[in-house]
């Protein structure tokens, strides 16, 4: 990336999910970095301005799960589109789930990863490396090696580990190297053939139903393991309440656990699923109204630490199926922003928590120095018209997954700039 | 405007006509079908007018209509009844008003999937003309040349009346 | 905001509420069902003729399209199609050899292109049939002959006729469902009718491990013991056990089962003097009821059979009528 120019932008209401910066106030970027806020900015010369008047100016959004579906996956997308998807949805650091063919367990796919995001990435691409062989659960990958080659964690995928020794040791492990884990909690033997919540609609339209305690259970198993381990863990895609006052629980006798939640937990519930609709197909599973009114309390509370878009994008044949045969997941990265600000519109979710969940959150999961509006933080903005109106469809999303549940609709709020480093990775 | 034609007369002529034809005919034990709703009416009133023992048929010729690529299927079916059995059978079928003819072809297809029938005699109480097929009524109540804009109906079952209607508009 | 949102398309009915696909007993109303059970009664007297056979649907084609083998169910959707004049092409298409090559879609796409104008359809997943309803051409009407766990609507419906024609009614009645609602299709969709159609009480009779989670809230009240469950019911619905629910150990044995749930004479019992007992078949003897009852005077297991062909006949018709309808309001707006 070229650091010679320097921007000033201008006009925009500043939104810092720390606090500290707020108001309509001047941002200078210069060298990659905030440097300088207000009237220093003001005074200072740029050689481009940008202004945003009647916008908001925000950290960039760093999301901690999403599938760039590279090394492997051509047909569902790839490290260039995927990433692209993430610029224009205001991100400027994605984590790369290690569920690529071959998986991420080994530094030469770390290296890969980091070779094509270098030239095809505008965004921040954060390997995450597969905390087993092959996400196998059985033996444990080379942790170390993963780390020195660029992984920022090592994740589980969505994949369960073989036995609690297993999960024990690998805890043990990544402890000894100071390791975060981010791990997917289900019991695999509960979860078994399952595709969505074991609950009422499952009941009636005869789905094979993943029940709660499939999560819960893990949940459980995981807490303790932590705890006894001393291993810094992270819970990824919670999708239950009880999941959550575990959390909770866990963090007041101070294990280290963070935790996060996908958006479209937020916004479905397991009724979503009543029209065999492939697109509310997802894993874990949409459950009930109940949960999803504590997973909001828990980004509200805090308990929750970050919003991710656990961005799966799907070739249309995966998703052109009876439900049951088809795959999981939903193309969010592009759609995400303006699914949070109508959970702001309903004061379902307050703006700050919002933006916290999407900033300043997941940085510090992984100890990031983005994630804030600071003179000396890293360049990633966001700039956003939270009123604009636009329609998601093929003319306005690059991701090759079309799988969102929106596509077609007209949504409110949208990004119209992103900065990584000081440098434009999109404009409207 | 609504005129009554007067329905004894129309009924008295029926069943002079089908006395006439069936002696004729030398048919002395014929079983009579009325076709829904207002042919089986009629048949519940000639069949006493006849002096029948046997009771007589309903039948519903809904299945057996040739324009359900275009309408469907009639969502008010009823099974159709039989209590003979046809084959062999002199039958008197039954109707109120024939005009194009489809009814009476979609009855005589259904009577003959119940068997084969000796005969089939067919009484209307109102021709209107305007035949699209080649089946005439043996005895007929009376004809009737309608303007575009009038309808005939029967109403029923207690009293019998029959109705000659102006439609709305003119 | 989130319930809303996703409301599902009603897609087996037409703008003005005819019926043009049957997938699910969801949705249709008591009018509907009732109109159902009534054409229904005329195809049952149309049975009774020495020529058993209606023109309806000549000159169209029905393409029976099974995924999950069925010699009992195809055949009476089969001779269905046949007293209704129309042709008939029955597909038995191996599930394992579809899975790995040509896609479901793909499958259609073919069988579209010779010009059928209804497809009777079983599968082994859930939704299968709702899924090929939002795909097919306009103008093809979709039968579900039985998808996954989900439904298996003109089963229930020939239940609900069997019902009607030995109570005379739903109103006040009480029924008792038996054995493994988890896997049954069947059950669920009986359910759903007897709830549109008025029943005053809905009993499944199970262990927990056959049942699903939430059942109650299909509207029906859950008994484990039998004995307690059949006391007072007018009709008891017996359900078939497949083997290998021994194996994922959801039950120890069928031996077991039998001593806890089957339907013996002494069990029997406990119902009303005049319940009728029912079963969809094939019949497991002596392990979901004994021989005595299955032939004995309050079984009308054999009434069944006659019914599923006349349910069929107007469902087939009716689905082909809206169908018709439908084409017709296109062509004139």
């Amino acid at each position: 990336m070229s650091q010679q120019t320097s921007i000033k932008i201008v006009n925009g209401e500043l939104l810092d999910p720390a606090g500290q910066l707020t108001g309509v106030q001047t941002l200078l970027l210069r060298d990659g970095i905030i440097a300088a806020v207000g009237a220093d900015a003001d005074a200072a010369p740029a050689d481009q301005i940008l202004d945003a008047a009647g916008r908001l100016v925000t950290p960039g959004f760093i999301d901690l799960s999403c599938n760039l579906r590279e090394p492997g996956n051509g047909q569902k997308g790839s490290i260039a589109t995927e990433t692209r998807a993430a610029a224009r949805g205001g991100f400027t650091t994605v984590c790369a789930a290690p569920d690529t063919a071959p998986v991420n367990d080994s530094g030469a796919v770390t290296s890969l990863i980091l070779d094509i995001a270098a030239q095809q990435s505008p965004v921040r691409v954060l390997p995450l490396g597969a905390a087993t062989r092959g996400l196998e659960g059985e033996l444990l990958s080379d942790m170390a090696g993963l780390v020195a080659a660029g992984c920022v964690a090592l994740s589980n995928g969505q994949s369960a580990m073989r036995n609690a020794r297993i999960l024990r040791r690998c805890m043990a492990y990544a402890k000894t190297f100071d390791i975060t884990l981010i791990l997917q909690p289900e019991n695999a033997a509960l979860a078994a053939d399952g595709f969505a919540h074991d609950g009422l609609v499952a009941a009636r339209l005869g789905l094979l139903g993943i029940p709660e305690v499939a999560e819960t259970t893990a949940v459980m198993e995981m807490l303790l393991l932590a705890e006894e381990t001393g291993v810094r863990l992270h819970l990824a895609q919670l999708s239950s309440a009880r999941s959550v006052d575990m959390v909770a629980a866990a963090r007041q006798r101070g294990v280290a656990v963070t935790a996060d939640v996908a958006m479209h937990q937020l916004v479905f519930t397991e009724d979503a699923l009543a029209g065999f609709d492939s697109a509310f197909h997802v894993r874990p599973p949409l459950r009930t109204e109940n949960d999803r009114q504590r997973l909001l309390a828990g980004v509200t509370d805090g308990t929750i630490d970050a919003i991710v878009s656990q961005h799966q994008p799907h070739d249309p044949a995966a998703k052109h199926a009876p439900l049951g045969a088809t795959a999981a997941g939903m193309a969010t990265l592009e759609v995400l922003l303006a699914m949070g600000l109508r959970l702001v519109q309903a004061d379902e979710l307050s703006r700050a928590s919002l933006l916290r969940a999407l900033t300043q959150g997941p940085a510090q999961v992984l100890g990031l120095a983005a994630g804030r509006l600071a003179p000396g933080a890293p360049a990633d903005l966001c700039v956003l018209d939270a009123e604009q109106r636009w329609r998601a469809d093929a003319d306005t999303l690059v991701s090759a997954g079309a799988n969102n549940p929106w596509h077609g609709r007209e949504l409110q709020g949208r990004v119209v700039t992103t900065l990584v480093g000081g440098q434009l990775a999109y404009q409207v | 405007m609504t005129a009554l034609l007067n329905i004894d007369q129309l009924l008295d002529d029926l069943e002079a006509g089908l006395k006439d034809l069936l002696s004729a005919r030398g048919i002395d034990n014929p079983a009579m079908i009325g076709i829904r709703t207002g042919g089986v009416w009629l048949a519940d009133n000639l069949s006493k007018r006849l002096g029948l023992q046997e009771p007589y048929g309903e039948l519903d010729i809904s299945f057996y209509r040739d324009d359900f690529s275009r309408i469907g299927l009639n969502p008010r079916v009823k099974p159709s009844h039989l209590p003979f059995e046809t084959e062999d059978r002199d039958i008197i079928l039954i109707d109120d008003v024939i005009m194009s003819g489809r009814t009476i072809r979609a009855a005589m297809n259904e009577i003959f999937d119940y068997g084969r029938p000796a005969s089939v005699t067919l009484a209307c109480l109102v021709d209107l003309g305007a035949r699209e097929l080649p089946i005439q009524p043996d005895v007929v109540g009376q004809r009737l040349e309608l303007a575009s804009h009038q309808r005939v109906k029967l109403r029923g079952p207690e009293p019998l009346r029959i109705e000659l209607r102006e439609q709305e508009g003119h | 905001m989130t319930v809303t949102e996703a409301a599902p398309r009603q897609i087996q009915l037409t703008e003005d509420g005819q019926l043009k696909h049957f997938l699910t007993l969801d949705g249709l109303g008591q009018p509907l069902l009732t109109e159902i059970l009534d054409t229904a009664e005329s195809f049952i007297e149309v049975g009774a003729r020495s020529i058993k056979k209606v023109p309806l649907l000549r000159g169209r084609t029905v393409v029976n399209l099974f995924f999950e083998s069925s010699t009992r169910t195809r055949s009476t959707f089969e001779l269905a199609a046949k007293r209704l004049s129309a042709d008939v092409l029955n597909l038995d298409i191996n599930t394992s050899a579809t899975s790995k090559g040509e896609s479901l879609s793909d499958t259609l796409l073919n069988l579209e292109a010779m010009a059928s104008d209804m497809f009777v359809i079983r599968h082994s997943q859930s939704g299968a049939q709702h899924f090929i309803a939002a795909a097919v051409t306009p103008g093809v009407a979709i039968i579900n002959a039985g998808d996954g766990r989900h439904a298996h609507p003109t089963q229930a419906m020939l239940d609900m006729l069997t019902i009607r024609q030995h109570k005379g009614r739903f109103e006040g009645l009480r029924v008792a469902i038996v054995g493994d609602v988890l896997h049954s299709r069947v059950a669920r969709s009986q359910i759903r009718a007897l709830n549109t159609l008025g029943a005053e009480e809905i009993r499944v009779i199970a262990p927990a491990t056959l049942l699903p989670k939430d059942v109650e809230a299909l509207g029906c009240k859950v008994f484990y013991n039998l004995q307690q469950g059949l006391r007072d019911v007018d009709v008891i619905i017996m359900l078939r056990l497949q083997r290998e629910r021994m194996e994922g150990a959801l039950l120890p044995s069928e031996k077991e089962f039998y001593k806890l749930y089957g339907l013996s004479v002494e069990k029997l019992a406990y119902a009303k003097p005049d319940a009728i007992v029912m079963h969809p078949g094939p019949i497991n003897r002596g392990v979901e009821i004994e021989s005595a009852v299955a032939d004995g005077p309050q079984s009308v297991i054999l009434n069944q059979v006659t019914n599923g062909i006349a349910v069929r006949m107007a469902v087939m018709s009716m689905a082909m009528s809206g169908q018709v309808a439908e084409r017709a309001a296109g062509g004139q707006s």
